[in-house]
């Protein structure tokens, strides 16, 4: 199991008033901001006028092999994935250590402004990498505002050298905090569906890998068709559809053990789970002799499901709100698919989407704020709409772009994306808000059903 | 659909013809203990090149395939009403299923790409149910059916357009030994 440690703010109180690169060993988050600075990006803003970052290679005090490569090399690599994620949000223009100069270890907490100022950068992020004598490392990283000559924030991971690449994610994920303001989303995993062989034959099998799509596995051998997973919140077990047996039925994966239990036993099919946003229930549709409704299990086993809907016709889906106390889902019993909100013990049900079409797949945002689905009509496209419908806003335009997932920030969806015809394949992709950044997920195989867990704990 | 019920007739000739050779050529190995030979009342002589190895077992899967005018149903877009042919295919299918009252049968409901995963599992299992209460109200018994919904996962047709999708909203019936 990975640990992170941030390190105390008590142990900060001398490196926040020296240069000295020793004593930036004991790094932590400031406790209030900086507030000076005039630094800040817009998530929400479409203009394309990103913020310049500057992300030369970490330093490191003395270059020490580690399992993981020496910690020189592991300096540049935090740097990459630093980069990588900034850009990859759509907000800034780094320059990562391909196109910028690199730094001394000395350098790490008395930037060199001027200059910075000079290859017309806006903010800074300078870091090292240290090994310490138990086999650890510690990961600092810095943002610095160029213009005011400031500190904006610095972060500190003491890390097994092969956690290097979460150390870079956390530190991504202070940098986008401290300029958008928004909760951080890129230390986060992914479990998706991945996807070979022929149209009629595809092979699918549950994989696992980080939101960047590094640290893949596989999880099943693809003997069974499996679809639809989900992480619980704690990043202990997927839930997932799997037709082991030629039977749809859900199972729970446990990922420190590997083995998997049915969630409940029943001669019925039953499909498309979710966790409860405290883990302790699963959502799932049973279908009996042709009429589907959505249930609710106790996700640790044994007890009574519970039907929460029971209208003629398929109650699917169904994701929960942040506080658990609502359920979204899809239904056709008004004669086509749309979507509804119902209160966690099924009371309540109301239909939210009138927007034209079909409406399926809901998932709500982490952040309560919206509710994301996928748009059938001449194809499928991902949109939002508010929790109480209306405000609705498509935000892709594939031919078909299904199942839209959110990031812990509620700020990226993540979706995938099929192309037509006998060669048609599919992908993970990405768009955020704007609808203007999208991306593919670089995955091994081809890509479905991506299903974005939480902040890692 | 029409050729393939004539197919299907065309194969049913030829293998009613040649499937009491076959009973006879498909002792290889155990020469000693299989049963002596059935009187062959057919003329036989028209069977020419039929793959007398690949000649269905009555009972059979096979046999289903080669005696029913069809294995399967269709459906309009996101639709779960049998239609008229569909009823003629099963009904050809309750014949099959009466002649041999021990085997039983799946019935797999599929639906074309152009509707959501979970929603197709869902409309899978309502097309499969369709097929399956007809079946049980002419006579077969419901225990000796179940159902399996694919959704889209395994179309028949690789094509993304009208005539790929018709052929992949569909309910198979599939025996069971």
């Amino acid at each position: 199991m990975t640990r992170f440690r941030t390190l105390a703010l008590g142990l900060c109180a001398t490196a926040l008033t020296t240069v000295s690169p020793l004593a930036a060993q004991a790094v932590s988050p400031p406790s209030v901001s900086t507030g000076e600075s005039g630094l800040s990006v817009d998530v929400t803003d479409e203009s394309g006028d990103d913020l310049v970052i500057a992300v030369p290679a970490l330093a490191t005090p003395q270059a020490v092999a580690t399992p993981a490569g020496s910690t020189e090399a592991l300096g540049r690599q935090v740097a990459e994935v630093i980069t990588a994620d900034l850009r990859n949000s759509g907000l800034f223009r780094p320059k990562g250590p391909d196109s910028v100069r690199g730094i001394t270890f000395g350098e790490v907490t008395a930037p060199a402004y001027t200059y910075w100022r000079g290859a017309s950068s806006e903010a800074l992020v300078q870091g090292f990498v240290r090994a310490k004598g138990d086999g650890k490392l510690t990961v600092g990283c810095y943002l610095y505002d160029v213009a005011l000559g400031t500190e904006l924030t610095r972060q500190g991971f003491d890390i097994a050298p092969g956690d290097w690449r979460r150390a870079a994610h956390k530190c991504a994920d202070a940098i986008y905090a401290r300029l958008s303001g928004e909760s951080p989303f890129f230390d986060s995993r992914i479990a998706y569906i991945a996807e070979s062989g022929p149209k009629d034959n595809r092979v699918k099998r549950l994989a696992i890998m980080d939101s960047d799509g590094a640290n893949h596995r596989f999880i099943t051998n693809g003997q069974s068709i499996a679809l639809t997973p989900r992480f619980s919140p704690d990043y202990k077990q997927i839930v997932y559809l799997s037709y082991i047996g030629k039977r749809p039925r859900i199972y729970i994966y446990d990922i420190g053990t590997g083995k998997q239990k049915l969630v409940t036993e029943s001669v019925n099919q039953t499909f498309s789970p979710r966790f409860s946003p405290d883990g302790r229930f699963i959502l799932y549709s049973m279908s009996v002799s042709g009429n589907t409704d959505i249930y609710r299990v106790s996700a640790a086993g044994g007890g009574t499901p519970q039907r929460l809907t029971n209208s003629p016709g398929i109650d699917t889906g169904g994701s929960y709100s942040p506080d658990g106390s609502k359920i979204v889902f899809e239904s056709d019993r008004g004669g086509s698919q749309q979507i509804y909100v119902m209160n966690a013990d099924g009371s309540g049900q109301q239909r939210i989407s009138f927007g034209g079409g079909r409406s399926a797949t809901p998932e709500w945002s982490p952040r309560g704020d919206l509710i994301a689905f996928t748009k059938i009509g001449g194809g499928f496209r991902v949109g939002v709409m508010s929790p109480t419908g209306g405000g609705e806003r498509l935000l892709t335009n594939g031919w078909q772009d299904e199942a839209p997932s959110w990031s812990p920030n509620g700020r990226v969806i993540q979706f995938f994306r099929s192309s037509p015809g006998r060669s048609g394949k599919s992908a993970v992709w990405q768009v955020d808000l704007t609808g203007r950044n999208e991306r593919k997920i670089p995955t091994p195989l081809d890509g479905s059903d991506p299903a974005w867990g939480p902040l890692l704990p | 659909m029409k050729k393939e019920t004539d197919m299907a007739r065309l194969a049913t000739k030829l293998i009613l013809t040649a499937s009491l050779l076959a009973v006879a050529a498909c002792g290889k190995k155990e020469v000693a203990d299989a049963p002596p030979p059935p009187v062959d009342n057919s003329t036989g002589t028209e069977v020419v090149d039929t793959g007398v190895d690949n000649v269905p077992v009555p009972g059979s899967q096979g046999d289903f395939l080669a005696k029913v005018s069809s294995d399967r149903v269709f459906f309009g877009l996101d639709e779960d009403v049998l239609t008229d042919d569909d009823r003629a295919t099963l009904d050809s299918q309750v014949g099959w299923l009466q002649q041999y009252p021990n085997v039983r049968a799946t019935i797999e409901g599929h639906c074309d790409e152009r509707g959501t995963r979970d929603y197709n599992i869902a409309l899978g299992d309502r097309r499969a149910n369709a097929a399956k209460s007809y079946l049980i109200s002419k006579g077969v018994a419901a225990g000796r059916l179940t159902t399996v919904s694919y959704g889209k996962e395994r179309p028949d047709a690789v094509g993304s357009d009208e005539s790929a999708w018709a052929q992949n909203r569909r309910a198979v019936t599939v025996t069971l030994g």
